[in-house]
């Protein structure tokens, strides 16, 4: 188990370096950094000279491989640099919005398993009936209705419906937990509703799979009540694959947020993404993937060591 | 798509043989709906010069942000171009970006995954290393910064790197599922058996790996279109994909779109409603096949 | 001015429809005392990286950064273009317009309690016209005339010119030129970026990134009285629909750019008589920008070609009712004193009526040159107000002369760079004034050696003399010739030529009083006169 756990580990390495050489090079390709957008972005006629000289003082003149090695450096001493924008350092710009949008997908989170699991575990039951056709069809709108529609619709209805709009600025819940939660709720909705979506089918799959094996039969054929069988048998069995996918899913939910904050107007990680693209802003770029990278890669390690506690197959594969 | 990183798949007995289309509509009810519509999408994608009333680009400034009615069945954009028009259109974008994205990516994840179970050794390791440093980015994050970093390249209108942006994602996902479809104990005897009779790589790839990974590629293949139509749309919707005056779904909904919500709400409906119904019916069909063809199989 | 007549025609209609009981807004702020306290939210629509406001171009500081500061000089926005004062309590210009002298109030205080004297304008003009190293002064070339700059006294400070500029009262007013303290900038050049000591008639309190920013009332402003709010809030709205979503739901109180056309109709249904639109020409252009290195462009048939095919006058219609386009204009503002009056401007390229006459013609240049099927790409920015309306409406003007056009949009860093290259065709670029002066009007199009906005790259001595010439000029009628000659030669040169220019549309929620309107969205943004009328 100790040289499974090492031998995981050792992996990440160089798929997180993999990742930041992959970034770093492709930011770069294309001509065009932030000097231009922020001297000259709306209008400002400054001289060539002057950008030369900013582009000095962020380091954006020295050769591309000196500042690869630079920012390796300081990843590894976890300074991720400084902010092309702001000037600010990349981890101060990213803790400041990490609340926010860590609160939106824990919501999420929430919403999705508390429906998921009664919703698969019905579908399963009664398989093939309308029960199981109903949950199909609304599972696959879950996955289907594009997550930036969903809120343009929740915020046009809010508005056209009760004209009331959620707060417009972030306030943490332990200041203030109505106006954080009539804040949250909704995009937690909206991209709560296609991880419900995804992992009520994942339960229903899952727990499909369990029932036909020979061991549920064994148990039915013994005489076991029905609902120890399913609950003792099979819901315990079909939680493993689910809960794989539950934390899988959860780093996805990143991918949801880009989108859905720009909706909702949140000051969360996703807005930030999509700024520092729009930006050129590497460095914040840069930080934010090696973050969210790493954040996958340790999910990732969490169940696989999980799946190999729970299934001692694959210790020795 | 979820997909947990050691499940084995189901073994290859399992896999019934595709019967006539009749039987397939009997069994699955649903995945003929969804068919149908695709079949729609398809036919006004491939003739959408024949079955559109209005050219969609064509700007009408007498006739702004018109509501449904007989001469415009879903309405006026903020130019007066017609929205009918624009989202048949649209479809032909959506299906040529979901389509070749979703083939692109699977068949090289496919290629990828074989090569990993075949070969094994040096070769899986390396491939693997790819697969993870590839898979530990999001669709949208890889995307976005595919799409900010190589700019725009225009072909007929539509972004080749677009096309490039959304396929990168999708080659990981499904060299995992289809390394672990050839890997399956099933399998691996028999190919070690061939190998040790002397036979050719390709003949013991095609003859004994490749049956037990159709199922999954088939299945992945209709999932990921989906998944590619929702991806073009998101990005569309941010800016970063296809470009105008080109009529795309995700680029309907963009712009100034929802401050017309209150004049024109059939502006964001109607595009809405297209991408909903297009990605429910690929996903749907892509479920019904999996039902149909190898119940036990789990993406 | 339209602002003007708008307050104009509001005032004789209440006295046309005689008895009271019309709550117009304007009659009413005009008889009404300011009300004080109270905390004024509005929208910004964009996030200065920054807070210095020497080193930038866009709104985004100032919106952010005016309230905190004060200038010498400012516009007076009643009577726009005139001029007033701000530190300055008096000023006098000598005949010959060599030397300004500027006598300062006599007790303004920064806000960490030290008093400003003139060594404190001197520090800050030296920084904008000779800025140390690291420090970046977007608008350096203005204060090229400036000779030497004199305190004979703490509350006097002389400017002494080395060249004649006839525009220069105009930049002591600029919103851009906010007076740092010298003992700051001595400490650290570069400290107003990241720091805030002003004599502005609020005081900083706090900025969160990426969410908002906050000012109080400057309890010892030097203006007695001022400002009436007892604090204000800045928003960013990141995105035009969340920003009119806070309008329409009273979240916020007002957004001091602009809004389109269509974004103003849906505030006006939604909210009817709570919400004031006040509206006004836009120093703001779009323009056409042929890079005259690339062929064809370097063929002056192939350029003013092009130019004759658009329809301004017509397109002008139907983009006005979708975008912030409207009018159609020559390189100064149409409606401010220096334009070119219309009858004159329909006789130059690209801006006559008889738009059939001009396509024909248009038709027949391109194949003179040899290009009739003429293909190229049209290179534009990433926004969708209003460069996409702009860039879909010249692709389809040119099709209607046989010529196609690939339309590519990038965002603006990429767009910047790929022209500042010169690796564009022909571009869709941007003119961002903040007053009507010549002297920035028509800077944009001098040779690129001299200009680095020049994105058409083209090389013209003749127009850099006439610049220079019409700088020196004082008489007023002799340099509207000169504008004229300038604009004349600059058309049938046709290396890049205005499309359209905005129109301004601000939306405020009827408490919100004292805000007053004007053509640029840089100026009057320091909130000392706002009150809400709650």
């Amino acid at each position: 188990m100790l040289r499974y756990t090492i031998n995981r580990v050792l992996l990440a390495i160089p798929t997180l370096l993999g990742v930041a050489i992959l970034v770093f090079f492709m930011l770069r390709i294309v001509p065009g950094d932030i000097v231009e957008v922020k001297l000259r972005g709306d209008g400002g006629a400054v001289s060539q000279e002057t950008i030369e000289m900013e582009r000095q003082r962020l380091g954006l003149d020295k050769p591309l491989v000196i500042q690869f090695k630079d920012w390796m450096v300081g990843v590894a001493t976890l300074d991720l640099g400084n902010s092309m924008w702001t000037e600010r350092p990349v981890m101060e710009e990213i803790l400041l919005r990490l609340e926010l949008s860590l609160q939106v997908a824990i919501m999420a989170t929430i919403f999705a398993v508390l429906i998921a699991i009664p919703l698969g575990t019905m579908a399963a039951l009664f398989r093939d009936t309308w029960i199981d056709y109903l949950m199909r069809i609304a599972t696959i709108g879950g996955i289907s209705i594009p997550a930036f529609w969903f809120g343009m619709l929740i915020m046009s209805g809010l508005l056209a419906g009760f004209n009331w709009l959620p707060p417009i600025t972030f306030t943490p819940i332990y200041v203030d937990p109505i106006a954080n939660l009539t804040q949250l709720i909704w995009p937690a909705l909206a991209v709560g509703y296609r991880y419900c979506a995804v992992t009520a089918r994942m339960i229903r799959s899952s727990l499909l799979e369990v029932l036909s094996e020979d061991y549920i039969r064994t148990a039915r054929a013994k005489g076991v009540y029905e609902r120890l069988v399913i609950s003792r048998h099979a819901l315990r069995n079909a939680l493993l694959p689910a809960i794989t996918v539950i934390g899988l899913e959860f780093t996805f939910l990143i991918g949801g947020l880009v989108v859905t904050e720009q909706v909702f107007n949140l000051n969360g990680i996703g807005m930030l993404f999509v700024q520092s693209v729009s930006r050129n802003d590497f460095t914040l770029i840069q930080g934010m993937v090696m973050l969210i990278a790493a954040f996958y890669v340790f999910v990732n390690l969490l169940v696989d060591l999980l799946y190999a506690v729970f299934d001692p197959r694959i210790r020795y594969d | 798509m979820s997909i947990a990183s050691s499940t084995p798949p189901a073994p290859t007995s399992e896999i019934r043989q595709p019967g006539t289309y009749v039987e397939f509509c009997r069994q699955q009810p649903l995945g003929a709906i969804s068919f149908a519509i695709i079949c729609a999408m398809m036919i006004a994608g491939i003739f959408c010069e024949w079955v559109a009333p209005y050219d969609p680009l064509a700007i009408d400034f007498a006739s702004l942000l018109a509501a449904p009615s007989w001469d415009h069945w879903c309405g006026t954009d903020a130019f007066g171009r017609d929205i009918c028009s624009r989202l048949i259109y649209g479809s032909r974008t959506a299906l040529v970006i979901g389509f070749t994205s979703s083939f692109l990516g699977s068949s090289v994840g496919a290629i990828l995954g074989i090569a990993s179970a075949y070969f094994g050794g040096r070769i899986d390791n390396w491939i693997q290393r790819v697969v993870d440093v590839l898979l530990a980015f999001p669709i949208i994050v890889l995307a976005l910064v595919v799409v900010a970093a190589f700019g725009k390249q225009l072909l007929v209108g539509i972004d080749v790197n677009l096309i490039f942006a959304i396929t990168l994602p999708i080659v990981p996902r499904v060299a995992r599922v289809v390394r672990a479809a050839a890997l399956s104990v099933r399998v691996m005897p028999y190919v070690d058996a061939a190998r040790a009779a002397g036979y050719s790589h390709t003949r013991i790839i095609f003859r004994h790996m490749a049956p037990n990974v159709v199922a999954p590629y088939l299945i992945m293949l209709t999932a990921f279109v989906a998944q590619a139509i929702l991806a073009e749309a998101s990005l569309s919707f941010l800016g970063l994909g296809v470009q105008e005056p080109t009529a795309a779904w995700g680029l309907m909904l963009s712009g100034n779109a929802a401050d017309f919500y209150r004049q024109a709400p059939w502006m964001i409906l109607f595009p809405g409603v297209a991408i909903s119904i297009a990605v429910f019916a690929f996903n749907l069909f892509g479920d019904s096949l999996r039902d149909y063809l190898d119940p036990r199989f789990k993406v | 001015m339209e602002t003007r007549r708008t307050v104009l025609r509001h005032v004789t209609g209440a006295l046309a429809l005689g008895m009271g009981g019309l709550n117009l807004a304007t009659v009413q702020a005009q008889a009404q005392t300011p009300k004080r306290g109270g905390t004024l939210t509005f929208a910004i629509s964009a996030e200065t990286p920054h807070y210095d406001p020497h080193g930038s171009d866009t709104y985004a500081t100032l919106h952010f950064a005016a309230p905190f500061y004060s200038t010498l000089l400012r516009f007076n926005l009643s009577k726009f273009p005139e001029v007033e004062g701000d530190l300055a309590q008096s000023w006098a210009v000598a005949p010959d317009l060599m030397s300004y002298t500027f006598k300062l109030h006599p007790s303004v205080k920064f806000h960490d309690g030290t008093p400003l004297t003139s060594a404190d304008v001197k520090a800050t003009y030296e920084r904008l016209r000779n800025p140390p190293q690291g420090v970046v002064s977007t608008r350096k070339a203005t204060f090229d005339d400036i000779g030497t700059i004199e305190t004979p006294d703490p509350t006097t400070v002389v400017f002494k010119m080395k060249n004649l500029n006839a525009s220069m009262l105009e930049h002591f007013a600029s919103p851009w030129n906010v007076v740092y303290s010298a003992k700051d900038l001595a400490e650290n050049p570069a400290g107003p970026r990241t720091k805030i000591n002003g004599t502005g008639p609020f005081i900083f309190v706090e900025h969160v990134r990426g969410s908002h920013v906050s000012g109080r009332n400057n309890g010892s402003y030097f203006k007695q009285g001022l400002p009436y709010l007892g604090g204000w809030k800045g928003v960013f709205t990141l995105q035009a629909a969340a920003m009119l979503n806070a309008v329409q739901g009273g979240q916020v109180l007002g957004e001091f750019r602009g809004i389109s056309p269509a974004e103003r109709d849906r505030l006006v249904q939604a909210m009817g008589d709570k919400i004031r639109i006040e509206e006004s020409s836009w120093t703001l252009n779009l323009l056409v920008c042929f890079n005259v290195e690339k062929k064809p462009f370097d063929d002056v048939r192939v350029r003013r070609a092009l130019c004759m095919a658009i329809d301004r006058w017509g397109g002008s219609q139907g983009l006005s009712r979708i975008s912030t386009l409207r009018s159609v204009g020559g390189l100064i503002r149409p409606g401010s004193p220096f334009a070119t009056p219309e009858s004159e401007l329909v006789k130059l390229p690209g801006f006559s009526k008889d738009i059939r006459k001009s396509r024909e013609e248009a038709k027949k240049l391109l194949a003179d040159a040899g290009v009739p099927n003429l293909k190229f790409t049209l290179h534009n920015r990433n926004l969708a107000m209003p460069y996409t309306p702009a860039g879909i409406f010249l692709v389809d003007q040119w099709r209607q002369v046989g010529v196609e056009v690939e339309h590519k949009q990038f965002d603006t860093a990429p767009y910047l760079a790929t022209m500042n290259a010169g690796n564009h065709d022909v571009a869709i670029d941007f003119s961002n004034l903040f007053m009507d002066d010549s002297s920035l009007g028509l800077a944009k199009y001098l040779s690129v050696t001299r200009a680095p906005e020049n994105r058409s790259r083209s090389k013209d001595p003749e127009l850099d003399r006439l610049y220079d010439d019409h700088l020196r000029e004082r008489d007023v009628e002799k340099r509207k010739a000169m504008i004229r000659a300038f604009e004349k030669r600059l058309f049938e040169q046709a290396y890049q030529q205005p499309l359209l220019w905005w129109h301004r549309i601000v939306p405020t929620h009827k408490v919100v009083m004292g805000w007053k309107m004007s053509p640029s969205h840089n100026l009057g943004q320091d909130l000392a006169e706002v009150w809400l009328n709650t």
